[in-house]
């Protein structure tokens, strides 16, 4: 393979390939949010009187 | 006795005597980045190292590098197999929050224009007339990502290992002087005065342990010669992630990883002789990385310039130029630009975003060059 076919190919190649694989694991990012969504945690009430109640 | 005394002194000079002016200019170099990293701060962990092995390796008659010198030990024990490239990034993966990325995994696509670089300074090298390997290896210096340079070139052009590996180090640590320019060239002053919102937590645990697996498995899948670099970064955070193994975390990213930096930093600093360095195709070379990283940087930014339209102006093109792998350094230029146009605005965490999408980007690039030319029988 001459160098300009060898160029070419690895510029468009590479960074098509690059691209598209960033852009599959961004999905894959998207999708791995929708299945595990965040849930805040909740803050536990303290009740009067915990404190310093022993 | 006095001929055993001139025997004998003749043989305290003969160091000075084979001192060759090569070898006193990459001293110099040495010296140079020692200045560097102590006096600027510029990657100190690295320059440290490389500058004194560079110093060592070349007073003369050490043979630190001849077989069974330290030196070269430790370059075969770490760089001739790539041993040392892959523990660094079990500790890169380790010490990353993927977290602003996964907020905005948009942000990702940043991280694949900070790479494009890559393909075109590969393409100016053979224009230059290096071999299709050789321009692989120089290409790869736009992925400002050291680790990635050094697997790269230990594998297909160990002959440059030296020039790529240093180039691509200090074109990390100068970061801050590099893009700055560039940046401020490329976007009007309604674009730099952009403000984007502040980032609230919205991942859950699962998708940040999750992530490192599912990057592996489709970095793997498309690009298997790549799976060493994308493994060993995934491993790494996923150990974080799954926050089980807190010792092996931390042995990563503290004990392993200093160990290996000082080892690494020693061995690069040692392939730094003379004889072999100071030659026009190193400055070729170090031409190229420039050119590739600044490439890299202006390619983020107009993708950035993209993202600003497709999401009606919400979007600071700036942040694109954080697109590259240079942790933090690059978030942190552009939280500069963004507070010297608007001091109200905080870039930093989505720069954060993108500049981690920049560490994948830049071993996806890496991964798929590699499977590219395998495709094509190259290697």
């Amino acid at each position: 393979m001459d160098n300009v076919t060898y160029g070419l190919t690895m510029t468009i190649l590479g960074m098509g390939g690059t691209i598209v694989s960033l852009w599959i694991i961004s999905l894959a990012m998207n999708l791995l949010k929708r299945l595990f969504p965040y849930v805040p945690e909740k803050k536990e009430k303290t009740e009067e009187g915990d404190v310093g109640s022993h | 006795m006095w001929e055993a005394i001139e025997i004998g002194l003749s043989g305290l000079a003969v160091g000075a005597r084979n001192l060759a002016l090569p070898n006193a200019v990459m001293m110099g170099v040495g010296f140079l980045l020692l200045y560097l990293g102590i006096k600027k701060g510029f990657e100190p962990l690295l320059l440290v190292p490389i500058g004194f092995g560079a110093f060592l390796v070349n007073l003369p008659l050490s043979g630190l590098m001849e077989e069974g010198g330290i030196f070269r030990v430790l370059f075969n024990t770490g760089i001739a197999n790539e041993l040392y490239p892959l523990l660094i990034f079990v500790g890169i993966g380790a010490m990353t929050d993927f977290g602003p990325l996964l907020e905005n995994p948009k942000i990702l696509l940043l991280g694949a224009a900070g790479q494009f670089g890559i393909f075109l300074t590969l393409a100016l090298a053979l224009v230059f007339g290096f071999s299709k390997l050789e321009a692989a290896a120089i290409g790869i210096i736009g992925a400002c990502d050291g680790p990635t340079a050094i697997y790269v070139t230990s594998k297909y052009a160990p002959h440059l290992l030296a020039a790529v590996s240093v180039a691509a180090y200090s074109y990390m640590s100068l970061v801050p002087i590099i893009q700055p320019p560039i940046i401020r060239l490329l976007t009007t002053r309604e674009e730099k005065v952009i403000r984007m919102e502040a980032i609230r937590p919205t991942v859950s645990k699962q998708t940040k342990l999750l992530f490192p697996v599912i990057v592996a498995l489709i970095g793997g899948l498309i690009a298997p010669r790549g799976i060493p670099l994308i493994g060993m970064i995934c491993l790494g955070n996923f150990m974080k992630e799954s926050g089980v193994v807190s010792r092996l975390t931390k042995a990563s990213e503290n004990e392993i990883a200093n160990i290996v930096t000082l080892f690494l930093g020693l061995t690069i600093g040692a392939t730094m002789q003379g004889e072999t360095f100071l030659r026009v195709q190193t400055l070729v070379i170090f031409s190229l990385g420039l050119l590739a990283i600044c490439i890299d940087t202006a390619a983020g930014i107009m993708f950035g310039k993209i993202m600003k339209v497709l999401s009606g102006g919400k979007i600071n093109p700036m942040i694109g130029a954080a697109g590259i792998s240079a942790f933090p350094m690059s978030a942190r230029v552009v939280q500069v630009q963004g507070q010297r146009y608007n001091p109200q605005n905080y870039l930093l965490m989505h720069a954060m975003g993108a500049n981690t999408g920049g560490q994948i980007g830049s071993v996806m690039a890496a991964a798929v060059m590699l499977s590219i030319i395998e495709g094509m029988g190259i290697i």
